[in-house]
């Protein structure tokens, strides 16, 4: 058959400065087409057996070893569905709180982790640079008072992940029902200090985020972008809540899919499609079924989701955003970044007032209630909608765990992103440099976790190599 | 006179190693006058195109490519350290080692209750890397010269051991700062 003789499969692998394990293929035919895309996912665990037999209170210390880049998600995540197995999931006022604080110090120290460490080597130097100087290290001789901030922001989100989980990676303060600790004075002090500064670097962030794309917006308009639907958890009242809300669904046009559900429903709503090509599934919300119920999750699509946000720096920033969209949802791709900074503006807002708040030294640390044999926790991780399901046995054993994580989510998107960015810069059979960089920072724009997503962790490579159907290689291209 | 060379990877781990690396915090600019990084996760070169003083390796061994990442590792590093107890001893992936490796996969693509799997196949593509029968540590693999435990080991420990091993000097460190949890 001619035309399947000459189709020609690239492989890329491995995508670097992402955060799991992963490569691309795309196969051509012989006039230069993309006949299609796809990024394996190549890492498995298989937590959801081993996970089986295990006690329930050791879920919130377990999972986050399938993740060292936000630990404190899964954590939190799976403590929400081990409090419903207590019966504890109306926690008091001190382990709320003290666990949102853990959750926006975590929210804060990803998200400058992933600006300023990952992705703005690419918009300091541009997406073409020489990968020699294009990374954290580069910024950090050409820029040092910019790689400065994002050391020292990350650090402050650390710490307060330490104050409140015990450690900065893999804590243990969450447990179920509750809370191990309260904040003392003294540490609540120590961060008082900074905070305001936070919020100052944290909104000189957000500027350079959002002048870089509307300065390059006719071009990032159409950088690895389509039309999408958009799911997040939001609070009752339409505002933006990254520890607790319903699941909430728009199309690419805004219209609402799914509205103000109740997340212990979830397997109602949302199903997960295995294909033979990727160990990472494709989630899709069932009314609309696999082809098309596809949707984004994380920053954009909580921000294209809320209607505000409730502090006052953040919510002014989101309305210049949503200004853009005339109404509708951006889906430009590029734009999470943009999003992600609002978050994390808003992350210090939301720090700022939780260390104000006299609770976090109350002493009143766990509830506890009925029990029951099922719990679900949902929680917005930095990467997006983060869902844990487990079942128990009268032995308070696991006999069953389900994890859909967030990156699993925006698998669909993903692929979509290298087909679209594939198609504009593939330059005939020849593998160039920039074909690379505009899908690997295409990639990036998604903060992609493939560790958890997989419940796998690591980092994607990037090789390219151009075979005929055969597998006679034609052209291969190692980026040193 | 050229910086020593270090080189970094994640094979079966959380990358939570890296990024305690990453919370010596402002130290990393003091790190990065010390020695270049050569292949790792936080830059973009992907491959060995100069012979590496140290490999700081992070997880263990749960697929074919983890092994053929750590032998490339072990022939292009003079000193190979296993960072946290994934690369020492497996770690949490390891827990999988007492269960046959179709009942995890059935779990997770054919059992899970929002699985929707209409072939009902375990994906199997050529492109996908083999999955080991086990874990391995990675001194099952290949030899290793020093290992610093922990999950992950604080990242005090790892800069006191950069610094140790880049002066020449004896690794001395706190009882407080071998953490085992």
């Amino acid at each position: 058959m001619a035309t399947k003789n000459a189709l020609k499969r690239i492989a890329i692998e491995p995508v670097t400065r992402i955060e799991g394990h992963g490569k691309v293929t795309l196969m051509i035919d012989d006039e230069g087409h993309v006949v299609q895309a796809r990024m394996h996912v190549v890492e498995f665990r298989g937590f959801e057996r081993f996970a089986q037999g295990r006690p329930y209170w050791e879920m919130p210390v377990l999972v986050q070893r399938l993740c060292g880049i936000c630990p404190v998600s899964h954590h939190l995540a799976a403590a929400k569905a081990v409090d419903c197995i207590v019966g504890g999931e109306n926690l008091t006022p001190t382990a709320e709180k003290m666990r949102r604080l853990m959750h926006y110090g975590q929210t804060f120290q990803s998200h400058a982790l992933h600006f300023f460490h990952l992705v703005s080597p690419d918009l300091l130097f541009g997406f073409g640079a020489d990968p020699a100087i294009r990374n954290v290290i580069g910024v950090a001789i050409k820029f040092p008072d910019l790689a400065v901030q994002g050391v020292m922001m990350r650090k402050y989100g650390q710490e307060i992940i330490k104050a409140t989980a015990g450690k900065k990676i893999h804590g243990t303060g969450a447990i179920p029902g509750g809370i191990n600790k309260n904040l003392s004075i003294e540490e609540r002090d120590v961060f008082l200090k900074d905070i305001d500064q936070m919020v100052n670097w944290a909104v000189s962030a957000l500027k350079i985020a959002k002048d870089y794309t509307s300065e390059h917006l006719k071009d990032l308009a159409s950088f690895g972008s389509f039309p999408s639907n958009h799911l997040s958890l939001l609070r009752q009242d339409g505002a933006l809540d990254l520890y607790h809300g319903n699941l909430c669904a728009i199309d690419a046009d805004g219209k609402k899919i799914l509205d103000q559900v109740n997340y212990n429903k979830y397997l109602d709503y949302i199903s997960e499609e295995v294909r033979p090509w990727s160990y990472m599934k494709f989630p899709f919300i069932k009314s609309i079924g696999p082809e098309k119920g596809w949707y984004r999750v994380g920053p954009l699509a909580r921000i294209n989701n809320c209607k505000f946000i409730d502090t006052p720096i953040a919510d002014k920033e989101l309305k210049e955003f949503k200004a853009l969209g005339n109404g509708k949802p951006i889906n430009i791709t590029m734009a999470y970044h943009w999003a992600r900074m609002i978050e994390l503006v808003h992350a210090a807002e939301k720090i700022k007032a939780l260390l104000n708040d006299p609770d976090l030294q109350g002493e009143n640390l766990v509830v506890k209630g009925k029990r029951r044999s099922e719990g679900v926790g949902l929680i917005e991780a930095p990467r997006g909608t983060l869902f844990h399901h487990y079942r128990v046995n009268e032995n308070d054993q696991i006999v069953m765990a389900n994890l859909i994580v967030s990156t699993t989510h925006n698998n669909e998107p993903m692929n979509r992103a290298v087909q679209k960015v594939a198609e504009e810069y593939l330059d005939g059979k020849e593998i160039t440099e920039g074909l690379l960089n505009h899908i690997e920072v295409a990639i990036r724009a998604y903060d992609p976790c493939l560790s958890c997503a997989t419940h796998a962790m690591g980092r994607m490579p990037l090789i390219v190599e151009l075979m005929d159907t055969s597998g006679n290689l034609i052209d291969r291209k190692v980026r040193d | 006179m050229d910086k020593p060379k270090i080189a970094t990877t994640s094979l079966a781990g959380c990358f939570g190693c890296h990024m305690s690396l990453i919370d010596i915090d402002d130290r990393i600019l003091k790190l990065i006058q010390l020695v270049d990084f050569h292949k790792s996760p936080i830059d973009d070169i992907k491959k060995f195109s100069e012979r590496c003083l140290v490999g700081l390796i992070e997880g263990g061994c749960c697929n074919e490519e983890n092994v053929k990442v750590l032998k490339q590792f072990r022939k292009n590093c003079d000193i190979l350290i296993s960072v946290g107890d994934c690369a020492i001893m497996g770690g949490l992936p390891a827990m999988r080692n007492g269960i046959p490796l179709n009942e995890c996969l059935e779990e997770a693509y054919l059992k899970g209750p929002s699985v929707y799997n209409p072939s009902n196949k375990i994906p199997n593509d050529p492109e996908l890397p083999l999955i080991l029968d086990r874990v391995y540590a990675c001194d099952e693999v290949v030899k290793i010269d020093f290992k610093i435990a922990g999950c992950p080991p604080p990242a005090d420990t790892l800069w006191t051991a950069m610094v140790a091993l880049l002066n020449g000097k004896p690794l001395e460190l706190a009882y407080e700062m071998i953490k085992y949890d």
